[in-house]
This record gives structure tokens, C-alpha cells and sequence, in this order.
């Protein structure tokens, strides 16, 4: 089995949409996206599929910073950016369809979200 | 000629299950464990039904539903939770998302333990909720008859 | 213009075992729009890291979902593997082989038999859960559950399957592919069976990766990614070819879905045959160094990500688990599009939905 370091690479948030374009236009499919609490950050995992390739792109930011949505050129990011601003409390700038923290309609408030100090 | 009886209607629901208990659920209603043949009839409208068989740990959103559906059947009415999570949330107690069992918002009569619950748990749990449902008919229609005389 | 109106779907609904809310925006009998809300089923238990150790979120991987329990023990337990560097026994590769194919099986014969309730062909779907039992049988005596087995374990397996048991388990699959072949007929040749699935819910290719479809969705849109084939587990000693149609409809997934159970007990039976003498599992000493790994298998609903991150304590930092189902929730309400209003709960089947995966 391969291992992650080999197809991870870290990105910067300005690069962030010419990267997914990028795979737009060589018609790579979304996979996941994934959201972790990290030191006080969030670390933000792009994963991308064509056929047996598999390329990962992590995005950190801080805990206030606004991450651009790619929901406008993956459509299927809608769940997953919804679920991070829902679960992580992570803000995502212009979802396409926004469910402003209704997706799965939980009491709790962001229960993933972490302070540094626990 | 021999009293004829009721045949109580059952319904499923599935709170916040794993799944297990609900195919295990669904299994006692084929052919090999047929649960079907102690004169229960799997619905799907909570108005026909009279025993109410729910699975899984009860959520936030979902308790609503669950009340309302206890609710919306007719009295006498039989609730049995079936597997760990909806007798006490079992495995999910502790997620954030998890209020607890069945119990935590509609009475329950029967409890049927296990992860996931085994068909011949359920069967049994059926069965008892049969006798049950029975036993609160007569209960019931005395309490009827004692309100309309009062 | 016909008349707009907007139709609640589900929680609880007749065909759906599972509670799942649609919103659907008709115009006469057409749906014009479909918009899910999930959130039933939504535990949290990815949120579990913080109060079970390494080991035990095994057992609560196992129960993201009943169904595909087996795999997720698997995957989980494999991204931990890679984190601690350690070789798992080829044979325990083996058996985690036969029984994800045996969990491959089930679900495959259980969804049959939910589209054939789907349609209205109750007998259909009796007989489809009547020869689903006799794997349940077979996982009743290996693991000594029937849904759920716990039999994953970090390092390998816990239960071994004797010569016996190997040799009787093969001569039963024989005898269930005879009695699957005769039931699947009735589902790809029957007149009223094709009426109600050819030409309804189309998923073009192209729609498929824009709407990152996976699994049999996926490859009844041409496209031939099936996980296995990235050698996992004993999957690289296996010979096998991905399945895939070209019908893009409801048809097509059911004739998917088809041949991946005759895929499986091929499978089973090459794994039967090539199974080694080894160990079955290795001692796993200590608490996993810092690391983070993620692993993708194929899930009897398709391609499942699982990603765990250590951070050299026995509790993780974070598990994350992307089920196929939530990857099929946009494929979903592309397909909803335009169909009628009478085969909505048909089309919601064809993805074989898993919500309690989905939602965790």
C-alpha cells in the first residue's frame, strides 16, 4: 500500500480555487472533503479521484479565517461543506446552497470544534 | 366456535439505529423466522398499528417523530424497543447527538436487549407485546366503561 | 403549466426502513426538484474519539452501519495498521477477504429484495431474504454473529475458519449461486420487472463524476473504478473484472449489482482455494505514534474513504469516515429530476441507500 505523503500536498488558500478548477477541467471527481481541529486550526482535506489516482490537498487556516467555497465547481461539496460549517463551525464563504447549519439538525453547537487549551 | 381475536398490527420504526437491529427486524418478517405467524401484520401507517417497535437511540430530531407517531396510534397501544441502543442508547450514549433509549420520550413496555438483537429476541419481545397488547385490551375497555358510566 | 406543490417524503415512509426526509417540488406528477434533509439517524460518533481508545472504536466502527459492519471494522482497522507499520498475516488478508465478500453478498441480496418490495413483487423479495439467511447462517457459525461480527481487530482477525468449515462453506455457495441464478433471472428478464426499471432514473457518465458518484451508481454509468482493484486485503492474489453497464438506468444498476454476487462467490472461491497456512493476527504492543493515514475500500455501496488521525496517545485526534451513500446523495436528486412522482421511492432504492452510514 502506498503511503499518504505521497499523494498529499499542501496548498495555500489563494491557490485553492485554481487548484480545483484544475482538476475540474481534467475531470477528476471530488471524493471527500474532510475537516479537522488541529492546534486551533482547522486542516481542511481536498480528496480527488480519476479513475485509480488519488490526490489529497491540504488547506490550513486559522480558527476565524473564511475559506472559500468550491461548491460552485464541484456541486457534490454542498454536503460536505455544509456538514464542516455545521460540525467544526468552520466558515465557508457562498455555498451554492447554503442549509445554514440545517443538514443534520443537531442541538449541540459545532461539537467538533476544539479550544487549544483541551 | 372458538373467540376470535384481534390480530394486532405492527409498526417499525427506526430511530437512530445502526441498521443491524432494523434488517433483523425486517428478517423476522421473511421466510425463516416469520414472525408474522403469531398474528402480528407489519403496517406502515401509524394509525392502523397497535404495537409500536422501535429500534435505535432517540436524537434530537428525531424524538419529535417518535412522538408523534406514539401518538398517532390508537389506544391500547404496546411499545417495544428493540436492540441496546433503544433500551438505554447503548454503544452511542455518550455521542453528542444521543438523548438516550426509547424511553427517554415514550413509555415502554418491552424491552429486547442485544447488539444487534437476534431474531429470536425480537420474535420473543413480539410475542409478549401480543400477550401484552391482550391483556391492556380487557384492562382498557373496562376503564372505557367505567368513564362512560361515571 | 401544470400546478407547483411541494411533497413532504418520509422519515417514515412504507418502503423506507430507513428514515430519510425528501422535499419534493412537483408540478403535476413530474418532480421538478428534490432537496434531502437528513439528520435522523445523526449520532456522532465520530465524536467517540475523544471517549473510546484505539482498539475499542473498532467495535463502534463496526456500528456506523449494520450492513457494511464488517467493512468499516476493516477499514478502520487498516488506516491504524499503516499508522503502527504493522504486517497483518496473509491469511487474515484472506479471511477479511471472504467475508467482505460474504457482507458484499448479503447486502446485495437484501437490496433485491427491498427493489422487489420497491415494486410491489413481495414473493421476490421473500425469496431474495430467504437465500440471504443462508449467509447469515454461514457468518453465524465463522464469527458467531449474524449482523454484527467484531471479528476485525487491529493486526488482524480474531476467528479462523477451519479446512472443514472452508471445504463446507464452498459446497453451500455452490448450491445458493444455482438458486441466485434462477431468482436474478426474474429480475433481469421478467416483462413487468424491466417496465418498471428500464429507462428511470438516468445517470449519465459524465453526471457521475461531476456528481462524485460511486460505487455500483458509478459503474452503471460506464465508469469502471472499483476499489477492490487497488489490492487491498488478498485482492491483488484475486482475479476478478470490474463490472460495469452501460444502460445508465435503474435496469442497469440491478444488472450491476447482479453480477457483482456472482463476482463474489467467484471471489470466495479463488480465496478458498489460495487461502495460506499462516497466523491469523500479530500482538499490537503500545499506543499508535503520531501519523495519520487514509485507506479507501470498496464497500458493497461502493468506494468508502476512512481516515484516522493519531497523535501518539491511545485516543485519536480525529476519524473520519466518508460512506458511499453520502458520496450517491447528489447522484440521487439528479436522478430524482424529472421522474415521476410514483417512482420516487423506487429511485431512492436504486442508490441503495445506507442513511445510518451516511449520517453516522
Amino acid at each position: 500500500m502506498e503511503k499518504m505523503n505521497d499523494y498529499l500536498f499542501k496548498i495555500e488558500k489563494v491557490e485553492l480555487l485554481s487548484v480545483i478548477m484544475e482538476k475540474k477541467n481534467a475531470l477528476w471527481r471530488l471524493v471527500q472533503i474532510c475537516c479537522a481541529m488541529v492546534n486551533d486550526q482547522y486542516e481542511i482535506t481536498y480528496s480527488f479521484a480519476n479513475g485509480y489516482e488519488f490526490e489529497n490537498f491540504r488547506l490550513i487556516v486559522d480558527k476565524d479565517e473564511e475559506v472559500p467555497s468550491i461548491s460552485r465547481v464541484y456541486n457534490a461539496a454542498i454536503f460536505y461543506e455544509n456538514e464542516m460549517h455545521e460540525l467544526f463551525g468552520l466558515n465557508v464563504s457562498e455555498i451554492k446552497t447554503n442549509l445554514k447549519d440545517r443538514l443534520y439538525r443537531i442541538d449541540a453547537q459545532t461539537p467538533f470544534k476544539k479550544e487549544a487549551n483541551e | 366456535m372458538a373467540k376470535i381475536e384481534k390480530s394486532p398490527w405492527l409498526l417499525h420504526y427506526d430511530g437512530s439505529s445502526c441498521n443491524g437491529c432494523d434488517i433483523e427486524v425486517l428478517a423476522c418478517t421473511t421466510p425463516v423466522y416469520d414472525v408474522e405467524r403469531f398474528g402480528v401484520i407489519n403496517t406502515g401507517n401509524p394509525m392502523h398499528a397497535d404495537i409500536f417497535l422501535v429500534t435505535g437511540g432517540i436524537n434530537s430530531q428525531n424524538a419529535e417523530v417518535v412522538k408523534q407517531i406514539y401518538n398517532q396510534m390508537p389506544n391500547p397501544k404496546v411499545v417495544l424497543a428493540v436492540g441496546t441502543c433503544a433500551c438505554t442508547g447503548g454503544i452511542f450514549k455518550e455521542c453528542y447527538n444521543i438523548l438516550g433509549g426509547v424511553d427517554t420520550v415514550i413509555p415502554v413496555d418491552i424491552y429486547v436487549p442485544g447488539c444487534a438483537a437476534r431474531p429470536e429476541s425480537i420474535i420473543d419481545g413480539v410475542v409478549q407485546a401480543v400477550a401484552l397488547y391482550k391483556e391492556k385490551q380487557k384492562t382498557w375497555k373496562k376503564e372505557e366503561k367505567t368513564e362512560k358510566g361515571a | 403549466m401544470g400546478k407547483r406543490s411541494v411533497v413532504p417524503f418520509g422519515p417514515q415512509h412504507p418502503v423506507l426502513p430507513e428514515p430519510i426526509h425528501l422535499d419534493l417540488v412537483l408540478e403535476d406528477e413530474k418532480v421538478l426538484a428534490a432537496v434531502p434533509s437528513i439528520g435522523y439517524v445523526h449520532r456522532g460518533l465520530e465524536s467517540l474519539v475523544t471517549k473510546k481508545d484505539f482498539q475499542e472504536m473498532a467495535y463502534v466502527a463496526e456500528r456506523i452501519c449494520g450492513i457494511c459492519s464488517f467493512g468499516h471494522g476493516m477499514g478502520y482497522c487498516m488506516t491504524i495498521e499503516d499508522i503502527m507499520n504493522v504486517e497483518v498475516p496473509r491469511r487474515a488478508d484472506y479471511l477479511r477477504t471472504i467475508w467482505m465478500e460474504m457482507s458484499r453478498l448479503h447486502s446485495h441480496l437484501l437490496w433485491l429484495g427491498l427493489l422487489a418490495d420497491g415494486f410491489g413483487f413481495e414473493s421476490l423479495f421473500m425469496q431474495s431474504w430467504r437465500i440471504r439467511e443462508g449467509i447469515l447462517d454461514m457468518f453465524e457459525e465463522s464469527t458467531g454473529g449474524r449482523v454484527i461480527f467484531s471479528v476485525n481487530q487491529i493486526g488482524g482477525v480474531k476467528k479462523d475458519m477451519s479446512k472443514e468449515m472452508l471445504a463446507n462453506f464452498q459446497k453451500r455457495f455452490d448450491e445458493m449461486e444455482k438458486e441466485v441464478r434462477k431468482l436474478t433471472r426474474v429480475f433481469l428478464d421478467d416483462y413487468t420487472v424491466k417496465s418498471r426499471l428500464e429507462g428511470i432514473g438516468i445517470l449519465t457518465g459524465e453526471d457521475a463524476i461531476r456528481r462524485g458518484a460511486a460505487g455500483p451508481m458509478a459503474r452503471a454509468a460506464g465508469i469502471a473504478v472499483d476499489m477492490r482493484k487497488t489490492g487491498y486485503a488478498a485482492y491483488d492474489d484475486i482475479d476478478f473484472e470490474v463490472i460495469t453497464s452501460d444502460k445508465y438506468d435503474s435496469y442497469g444498476r440491478c444488472e450491476v449489482r447482479i453480477g457483482e454476487i456472482f463476482q463474489s462467490f467467484d471471489i470466495i472461491r479463488q480465496c478458498i482455494r489460495k487461502i495460506p497456512d499462516t497466523e491469523i493476527n500479530v500482538a499490537v504492543k503500545g499506543n499508535p505514534p503520531e501519523g495519520e493515514s487514509i485507506v479507501r475500500i470498496e464497500q458493497p455501496r461502493g468506494e468508502a474513504f476512512y481516515m484516522s488521525r493519531t497523535n501518539g496517545t491511545k485516543f485519536l485526534d480525529r476519524m473520519r469516515v466518508r460512506t458511499p451513500t453520502f458520496a450517491n446523495l447528489p447522484a440521487l436528486t439528479q436522478t430524482l429530476q424529472g421522474c415521476q412522482y410514483a417512482d420516487v421511492p423506487l429511485l431512492i432504492l436504486t442508490i441503495d441507500p445506507c442513511i445510518s452510514c451516511t449520517e453516522r
